[in-house]
């Protein structure tokens, strides 16, 4: 065969070859269909781990306990104990060392997320005690008045 | 043919039959799972006890990495309002991040709306996040195998293999994918494959004060939520779409889309 035959077919060659190397190096080893199949396990396996190794931010109230044992139980007596401390606070991180101290939120919004009275027929939200948001004691923090930790309006 | 043969064929064509239709027999879903007892994460939602505090879609902020301020979110949080004339508002300011704290209905472009109280005739809040479907259609549709379920059936993203595409946010029929601001790849809820694969809740579900979120092993009998889910009246979105969702409802009312 002629030369015009050979030299473009050598060149489609080359450059399937060169596809086929940049695969090999490119593409990890463990990409490919995995537990599930073609259509929905397609991956690349390691990222699985990945994802299992993605720092927790949030410990729980359990964690608290080990410090600040009496606000835990300050808390778990009173009306707001199934609120977790760092709903609050914020998350834990790796507090006490960094942060050293979690902030302290007293600003009249934390409280009104669930005690801004709302008309919720069929919902919980009905069952909390409720306030107007802006006439309640006006431009002064809850937590002069309330306590936060333990609400009781008989213990103010 | 003799009687003989007949009587004897008739007899085995009886019994064969039989069998065949006491194969048809109602199987108790327990007995179900309990022949394949591994692990399938399932989410189940009360919206009764849900009260719109919004701490939900904080801590999921929070702990994921997703940008506080930027208007995307993996959760939120929707209101409804059924009005007594039948019209439904809803809204979900800020994705419910700092909870639902006025009464008037965020209408976005054409500005707050004020119901009347006594115009109301229901109100309730809907939690919503990723379904982490059966046959999830954003992973069909991902060009490069960058999105997938794993044998659990979580749906994950691969973020270095992520081209950026957007096929998958366009796919999802429930909207939960979104563009993550910062890596510059689609993102969306993992369950907190993190903390469930490590004995741990999800985010969302350990800051609910009220149990309105929880998440289970539905391929285990004795999970308390695969319990709710088998013995209870629950509900899913979007049943139409065939996508075949794991987050369950408890009080889902027809209004809610
Ligand atoms: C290992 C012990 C330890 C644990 C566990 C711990 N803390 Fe602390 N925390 C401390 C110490 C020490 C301080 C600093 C106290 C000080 O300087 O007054 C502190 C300070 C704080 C403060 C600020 C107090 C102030 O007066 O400014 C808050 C709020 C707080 N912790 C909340 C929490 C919460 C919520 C948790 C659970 C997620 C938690 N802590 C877990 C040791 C701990
Ligand atoms: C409802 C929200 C809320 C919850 C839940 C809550 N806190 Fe607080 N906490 C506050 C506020 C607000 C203050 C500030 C009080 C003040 O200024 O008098 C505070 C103050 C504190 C302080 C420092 C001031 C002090 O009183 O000594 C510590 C420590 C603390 N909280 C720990 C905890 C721990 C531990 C938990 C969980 C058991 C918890 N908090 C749960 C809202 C909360
Ligand atoms: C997660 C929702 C939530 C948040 C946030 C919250 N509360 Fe409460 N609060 C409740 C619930 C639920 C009750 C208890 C209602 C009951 O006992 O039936 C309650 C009770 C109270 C009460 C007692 C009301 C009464 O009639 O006895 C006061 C006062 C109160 N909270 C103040 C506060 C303050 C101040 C804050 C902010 C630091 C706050 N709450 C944050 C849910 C919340
Ligand atoms: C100046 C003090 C003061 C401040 C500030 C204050 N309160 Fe009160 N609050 C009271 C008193 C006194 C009562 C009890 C009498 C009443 O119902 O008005 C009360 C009652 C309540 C009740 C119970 C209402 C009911 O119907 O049972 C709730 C809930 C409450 N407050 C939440 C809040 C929240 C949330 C804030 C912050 C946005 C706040 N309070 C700020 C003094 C205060």
């Amino acid at each position: 065969m002629k030369n015009h035959v050979w030299r473009p077919l050598f060149v489609v060659i080359g450059v399937v070859i060169a596809i086929l190397l940049f695969r090999s190096v490119y593409v990890p080893s463990d990409f490919g269909s995995q537990e599930l199949g073609y259509t929905f396990g397609y991956h690349r396996l390691s990222n699985e781990q990945e994802w299992k190794d993605f720092p927790a931010e949030y410990k729980d109230t359990e964690y608290c306990n080990e410090c600040h044992d009496d606000k835990v139980e300050e808390l778990r007596g009173a009306q707001h104990a199934m609120i977790p401390c760092e709903n609050c606070h914020g998350p834990a991180l790796s507090h006490p060392d960094d942060p050293e101290k979690l902030a302290i939120n007293t600003s009249r919004e934390l409280c009104i997320r669930c005690h801004a009275k709302l008309i919720t027929p069929s919902s919980g939200r009905e069952d909390i005690p409720g306030i107007d948001p802006v006439e309640h004691n006006k431009g002064e923090e809850c937590s002069e008045c309330h306590n936060p930790h333990n609400p009781s309006l008989e213990d103010m | 043919m003799k009687r003989r043969d007949f009587l004897r064929s008739t007899a085995v064509f009886v019994a064969g039959a039989s069998v065949s239709i006491s194969a048809l027999d109602f199987i108790d879903p327990k007995e179900l799972l309990a022949a394949n007892p591994e692990l399938r994460w399932g989410f189940l939602v009360d919206t009764y006890k849900c009260v719109g505090c919004g701490f939900c879609v904080k801590a999921c902020k929070l702990e994921n990495d997703i940008p506080y301020d930027a208007n995307v979110t993996r959760t939120w949080v929707e209101r409804y309002v059924i009005k007594k004339d039948g019209n439904v508002v809803m809204d979900c300011p800020k994705g419910a991040r700092d909870g639902f704290t006025s009464k008037l209905i965020d209408q976005n472009a054409s500005g707050m709306l004020a119901v009347p109280d006594d115009e109301i005739a229901q109100a309730f809040f809907v939690p919503k996040l990723c379904n982490h479907c059966t046959v999830p259609a954003c992973v069909q549709v991902c060009p490069v195998g960058a999105t997938y379920q794993t044998a659990d059936g979580v749906v994950l993203v691969d973020r270095t293999w992520c081209i950026g595409c957007g096929y998958c946010i366009m796919g999802c029929p429930y909207g939960v994918r979104f563009f993550h601001p910062v890596e510059h790849v689609a993102d969306k809820c993992t369950f907190c494959y993190h903390r469930i694969s490590n004995g741990g809740n999800t985010a969302c579900a350990q800051a609910c004060p009220f149990g309105a979120r929880k998440i289970g092993n539905l391929k285990d009998p004795n999970d308390p939520v695969a319990q709710m889910i088998l013995n209870q009246r629950v509900g899913i979105l979007r049943d139409e779409y065939g996508t075949k969702p794991n987050v369950y409802y408890i009080g889902l009312n027809k209004e809610v889309r």
